[in-house]
């Protein structure tokens, strides 16, 4: 039995690209949803406790904006789309 | 609208809440949700911009078309059903965690839409304005308020 060489197929090395980073999906300030519904559906989306839900909320309000949670673009959009079913003003961008 | 003292939303020990409204109130509600549910047959109304927000920003045009024709459909739907909720409880006595839960999202969107037609703005003094728009206004934050607070479990 000869041995022949075995072509081994190379997996090609992939650059990281913009794609495959993490998404991030940020809750912006409005002047109408209230401050209490916010920091509700914080809660109830990601299961985060009161505290975290009222401090995001909190950077929501005074600094305009947070981060509310971060993954993969699949992840990320039904994360914004439940924040949408919810009335908040949320989108996503890339990890920069 | 509201008194101070009363509470319109309240938990029962079985697992549901109480509804304490009056007459005018729910006919309010019973009014307003079916006209928003209307509306929503048009989602590119520049009125219901806060109902249809962008899920990704200008650089990502592309992404966002593809977003919108895939997801626009399903979040009208959802809205939609919030608001059916609303119409067809606003007259129950009680209502089960999750009729609550379509209430606390309904009222919401009804705010959405009135505060964006009235261009209110994070300082707004309820008293400063007494056209029936705003008072309207004031009362369903008033309400909402209320829906979120028998949800948390807060007393």
């Amino acid at each position: 039995m000869s041995i022949a060489p075995v072509e081994i197929e190379r997996p090609e090395v992939v650059e990281t690209t913009a794609s495959d980073r993490p998404w991030k999906v940020i809750v912006w300030n409005d002047p109408i949803n209230l401050m209490s519904y916010v920091t509700f559906v914080l809660q109830k989306l990601f299961g985060y406790s009161k505290e975290k839900s009222h401090k995001l909320m909190l950077d929501v309000h005074l600094k305009g904006k947070a981060v509310v949670s971060e993954g993969q673009r699949e992840k990320a959009e039904l994360d914004v789309f439940r924040l949408h079913e919810h009335g908040l003003w949320a989108t996503m961008e890339h990890d920069g | 609208m509201g008194s101070l003292f009363r509470r319109p939303i309240r938990p029962t020990r079985s697992g549901g809440y109480a509804l304490n409204l009056s007459t005018d109130e729910r006919a309010v509600l019973r009014s307003l949700a079916p006209q928003l549910r209307a509306a929503l047959t048009d989602p590119d109304l520049p009125g219901l911009r806060r109902l249809f927000p962008p899920a990704y920003g200008e650089a990502d045009a592309d992404k966002q078309e593809e977003y919108a024709r895939l997801m626009q459909d399903d979040l009208v739907e959802r809205h939609g059903a919030a608001l059916e909720v609303l119409e067809r409880t606003a007259g129950a006595n009680g209502l089960t965690a999750d009729e609550l839960d379509a209430w606390a999202r309904a009222l919401n969107h009804l705010r959405l839409a009135i505060g964006t037609r009235l261009d209110v703005t994070e300082h707004d003094d309820p008293g400063a304005t007494d056209d029936v728009e705003h008072q309207l206004y004031h009362y369903l934050g008033y309400l909402q308020e209320c829906v979120v607070e028998a949800l948390s479990g807060e007393d």
